[in-house]
């Protein structure tokens, strides 16, 4: 695990969609490598041959019923949006970027 | 008659009043909205006091009542719940400005299930900003307050609802604990705090955060509400595919049977740990003395993989959580930046405005652990040092049948103690995380006071499922200690 | 690193194998289950915008995903059909990225644990004037993943120039099973011929009605060029957005004439995407597409992972009808018709099994199949009706045609009672019986007739037996007339020239 850098802070914070002014991605570099450092001590465990746990109680073949349940909040659904037109959601125009 | 301290009597005395016609739900509720209106603008546990709710369901089962019907379990009991919990109608926030004026249209299970057992709805509590911190601080709309000394956190995440419990402003509350986040705050708040088994409880309408880790329950006065609270709100979900189909057991019920010849595990690690303060440790030893005079054998146990909780949690909990944070970028619902002039502005200023410092902190470590180049080195060798934590927990409870451990290393810090270190504030998470890890039912109960009058909390942590087990020592070893018999004197404390 | 120009990895030199394509389809099959794949609301197609939603759909705050078990079994018997080995332990994954259409901003899909890897189809490829042959494409996987939500740009008929987006969460949350070959296709025709078959075998099963125009069977093309099949591949290209199988064939066409321009011409193919313009005909580059994303891919918490038992595959095996190929190898090889007739017989199930049905019922596959693609195709098309409701019963066409196998009636009898079967369906035999329609395949009868006939119409006699050999079809005609069109055609032919002729 190799120091994180502003830059790489930069490049997450655009992966995730975070507008950041220069001087958080400063303060954030800062933080993130003292976190990343501490959390570098993973490195020293041996998981040779150890599966993953994605969950610590595992549920299999988990289902339901091919059945249709209309929601009855449609317009409250559409209404959470902060701009409605009508029965779409409006956003702002996409560029091409 | 006047309301008896909430400490006195739990929900099951309540309940008989209520029966009874000793006092009816509207005055049992009005009680606590005055409670609520003389301390909160101190404890600021509440982000939102329903009292026209509170109201309107009282007297409903007040009416039902009188016109002879037979009430479910939790009529006219009225309890807070974190904000982070989807409840219809009512606004829900998550101390987000993300969130801030976000009215779910449909409810969460868990709530829907109190609402069917009769309880009663005070209000929304304040958390640290979605469920990332351990003291309220990184809630957009201000920080909790300590009962027992405004002047500390009442920690967190679940910092509201604890305190609200504390200072006797509901009877009982629900708060979420994916790292810690219900049994911190309670040991800071001297309440009892349990997280059940992972799956025990539905995730539906809690607003996730980490989603193999988090769980919802609840913080009472005692451990027999406890048990109450979890009878109404555990169960299979359909609407959750991680619930369990496993049938509830009567956790009430289970509550008196004898805890002698039980093997009581003391963790090491956990006792030996860097920070731990002696106050606290000595409070725990003496709790495990109690257990052993109440019959208990105590069992020395390692768990070495616990000391590597923290960089695990802090791997996977904000790996899952950029993912499930993705969803709030301005466009179906929440925050939306104004005047932006193309849809990867408004997202990307939408988020940045949107969430606070913390929140952004975790977005960015999950999102790097997650990337190509790292997701092997973080991301999965964490998913694989978490199996090796269970292991550990495996191989203790061939040994014993219940873990004590303190649940937090210190009694309730200062606030911005840890303002400048945010590494500083996870490090005190090392006590509560493992059992998050192994998705093992874990509670706190205090267990005695440190000098200058903060709670300290134990432990106790059992195997999956065995919930019965955990409320039976939990519920015997306060029954013995009194430790609230001889609580030192708070001003916030009833 | 996308927009990466890669120059061939040989020079063009003087000794050269001739210039080969590798192409592999990415097709994406809605199937067609009543709720979406992971929350209850319909999956129905049309409706006005955001209808089929909820708060699953949207993603709101604390709504979690529950696995449709119908979409299992769905794209169980699809990887079945489609030969693939059905995994013992799969799971869902979070596939990340923003776009408004994504409720989520992630998508639940399948990485690394897919439901099914490792199979083939056999496909027909057949093209005018060239022979028809059969390949055998591989198909590295199938995986379930939901479908996105759908965006109408404003303001602009494009993306380019929009001032506003509209977003539609219909479609959010349909469920999608994602087929991807393996890279052996090597002409546009092979690709057309793959995707229909995908398409043919996905409407028998009944898990998908495979319609492009509707966007519920989806192609995307990758190809590349190379010097003969043991050059190292070249740069690979994809290409979206055709809407038919003829635009995947011209589109492949068109893009392996531009590489090889390219390369020759010594300019580097750069790897992109590509978009195909219908109306213009051709590929144009996707200006300002994102380089390779990194989609974190990492397993959903939120979903617990499938493992089919050896008794439930199985028994969804059971449950698979005979396919498109073994029904086409069957009529050819047992029925002996011809790959033509067999192919447009088996291209609907429906079809299929009427004809089978018809077959069953005694008469001769060669006949039926004449009426089936001839006359009902024609009948049940301009009536918009499916084969299955159409009056005429298998049963009864069969006994149509063994009436005329069994020379009891003519074709052109046949041919006059079709109409009235077609619309009400009934008994050929009653009909015929009822009517006095039998054949005349009495020689005398018929050579009495003639001869009538030939005294009726002196002139025309002597004119034939002068020369005019085109009269023979004026005695023909009136020969049918007479005879109410139920002389044996034959026979009376015969007969017919021998008096004609003196």
């Amino acid at each position: 695990m190799s120091k994180i850098t502003a830059d790489d802070v930069r490049k997450v914070a655009k992966l995730a969609r975070l507008d950041l002014p220069e001087a958080k991605i400063a303060t954030y570099t800062g933080q993130l490598e003292r976190i990343l450092d501490y959390v570098a001590h993973l490195e020293t465990v041996d998981t040779e041959g150890v599966p993953a746990t994605t969950r610590a109680v595992e549920v299999v073949n988990v289902c339901r019923e091919d059945l249709v349940t209309p929601t009855d909040v449609r317009e409250e659904l559409l209404n959470e949006a902060p701009q409605r037109e009508g029965d779409f959601i409006r956003v702002p125009k996409i560029v091409a970027s | 008659m006047g309301i008896a301290d909430s400490r006195e009597q739990g929900i099951a005395e309540w309940r008989q009043q209520l029966e009874k016609g000793e006092v009816s739900a509207r005055e049992l509720t009005e009680h606590h909205l005055a409670r609520i209106q003389a301390v909160d603008p101190t404890v600021h546990a509440y982000l939102e006091i329903t009292s026209e709710r509170a109201r309107a369901d009282a007297d409903r089962i007040d009416a039902r009542r009188a016109a002879g019907e037979t009430l479910p379990p939790l009529a006219g009991i009225p309890l807070a719940i974190k904000d982070n919990l989807c409840t219809k109608g009512v606004t829900t926030t998550c101390s987000s400005r993300m969130l801030e004026h976000f009215v779910p249209p449909y409810e969460s299970t868990v709530t829907d299930r109190l609402w069917q057992a009769g309880a009663v709805l005070l209000g929304k509590t304040n958390l640290d900003e979605f469920a990332m911190g351990s003291s309220t601080e990184t809630s957009a709309f201000g920080p909790s307050r300590n009962p027992w000394n405004p002047e500390r956190v009442p920690g967190g995440s679940s910092g509201g609802s604890a305190a609200a419990v504390a200072a006797g402003e509901c009877i009982a509350a629900l708060g979420s604990d994916t790292g810690g986040s219900i049994r911190q705050p309670a040991s800071f708040c001297g309440v009892v705090g349990l997280k059940p088994t992972y799956g025990r409880v539905s995730r539906y309408g809690l607003v996730a955060f980490a989603s193999s880790l988090d769980q919802v329950g609840p913080f009472t006065t005692s451990v027999a509400d406890a048990a109450e609270l979890l009878q109404v709100i555990a169960g299979a979900d359909p609407r959750d595919a991680t619930c369990l189909q496993a049938p509830v057991p009567d956790y009430v019920a289970a509550l008196d049977q004898p805890v002698a010849g039980l093997r009581v595990g003391m963790v090491r690690e956990c006792f030996e740990a860097e920070g731990l303060d002696p106050q606290v440790k000595a409070a725990v030893l003496a709790a495990a003395a109690q257990l052993e005079a109440l019959g208990c054998e105590l069992v020395d146990v390692s768990c070495p993989r616990f000391n590597d909780g923290i960089a695990t949690y802090y791997v996977i909990a904000p790996s899952e959580a950029s993912a499930n944070l993705a969803r709030y970028d301005g466009v179906k619902y929440g925050y939306r930046a104004p005047d932006a002039t193309s849809l990867a502005e408004m997202t990307a200023r939408s988020r940045a405005e949107g969430f606070g410092d913390e929140v952004q902190r975790r977005i960015l470590i999950g999102t790097y652990a997650l990337s190509a180049g790292y997701v092997d080195a973080y991301y999965k060798k964490a998913q694989q040092v978490r199996t090796l934590i269970r292991r550990d927990f495996d191989r203790a409870f061939e040994a014993v049948d219940v873990l004590l451990t303190p649940t937090s290393p210190t009694t309730a810090f200062g606030f911005g103690a840890h303002s400048d270190d945010p590494l500083a504030m996870y490090l005190a998470d090392l006590l509560t995380i493992p059992a998050n890890m192994a998705g093992l039912p874990a509670i706190n109960v205090p267990c005695g006071f440190d000098l200058e009058g903060l709670p300290i909390g134990l432990q106790l942590i059992t195997g999956v499922l065995e919930e019965p087990r955990l409320l039976q020592v939990a519920h015997h070893y306060e029954l013995a200690a009194q430790v609230m018999q001889a609580r030192p004197v708070a001003p916030l404390v009833p | 690193m996308a927009g990466a120009a890669v120059a061939p990895a040989s020079p063009v030199t003087s000794q050269q194998a001739p210039w080969e394509a590798v192409i592999g389809l990415e097709t994406h099959v809605q199937l067609g289950t009543a709720s979406k794949i992971f929350t209850s609301a319909s999956t129905a197609f049309g409706d006005a915008p955001n209808t089929h939603i909820d708060p699953v759909v949207c993603g709101l705050p604390g709504t979690l995903p529950v696995l449709n078990q119908k979409v299992l079994e769905y794209a169980v018997k699809a990887a079945l059909a489609l030969n693939l080995h059905i995994a013992e332990h799969s799971k869902f994954d979070r596939k990340q990225y923003f776009y408004p259409d994504l409720p989520k901003n992630y998508q639940i899909s399948q990485f690394d644990e897919p439901i099914a890897e490792d199979g083939w189809i056999e496909v027909e490829v057949a093209e005018k004037g060239k022979q028809t042959y059969l390949k055998r494409i591989g198909i590295e996987r199938l995986h379930m993943e939901e479908d996105a939500g759908k965006l109408v740009h404003a303001g602009s008929d494009r993306l380019d120039g929009s001032t506003h987006s509209l977003v539609d969460y219909n479609r959010a949350g349909v469920a999608l099973a994602e087929i991807v070959s393996k890279p052996d296709l090597r002409t546009g025709r092979e690709a057309a011929e793959y995707a229909s078959e995908i398409r043919r075998i996905m409407r028998y099963l009944g898990v998908s009605d495979g319609n492009m125009q509707e966007g519920s069977l989806r192609c995307d093309v990758n190809i590349s060029v190379r010097r003969g099949p043991d050059a190292p591949f070249g740069t690979k290209v994809e290409i979206k957005n055709m809407n038919s199988f003829s635009a995947i064939q011209k589109a492949i066409d068109y893009e392996i004439q531009r590489q090889i321009k390219a390369y020759e011409a010594g300019e580097p193919v750069r790897q992109e995407t590509r978009l195909w313009d219908e109306s213009k005909q051709l590929t144009k580059s996707m200006r300002g597409k994102e380089g390779a994303s990194d989609y974190r891919y990492f397993p959903d918490p939120d979903l617990g992972p499938i493992e089919v038992s050896d008794a439930q595959r199985e028994g969804w095996r059971a449950e698979l009808p005979e396919l498109p190929a073994a029904k086409r190898h069957r009529y050819a090889e047992q029925l002996g018709l011809s790959i033509y007739d067999a192919r447009v017989l088996t291209d609907e199930r429906s079809m299929a099994e009427y004809f089978e049905a018809a077959v069953a019922a005694g008469a001769d596959a060669k006949g039926i199949a004449n009426w089936v693609t001839g006359d009902i195709a024609a009948y049940v098309n301009a009536n918009r009706l499916a084969i299955a409701e159409l009056p005429l019963k298998p049963e009864q066409l069969a006994e149509l045609v063994q009436l005329i196998e069994g020379g009891i009636i003519s074709g052109k009898i046949a041919k006059e009672i079709l109409p009235e079967l077609l619309e009400q369906g009934g008994s050929a035999k009653a009909i015929v019986a009822e009517r006095g329609l039998g054949m005349i395949s009495d020689p005398a009868a018929i050579a009495a007739i003639v001869e009538e006939l030939l005294a009726a119409h002196p002139e025309e006699v002597a004119a034939f037996r002068s020369g005019k050999n085109k009269l023979q079809g004026f005695f023909v005609g009136q020969l049918m007339k007479k005879t109410g069109g139920k002389a044996d055609p034959k026979l009376a032919n015969q007969i017919l020239i021998e008096k004609l002729n003196g």
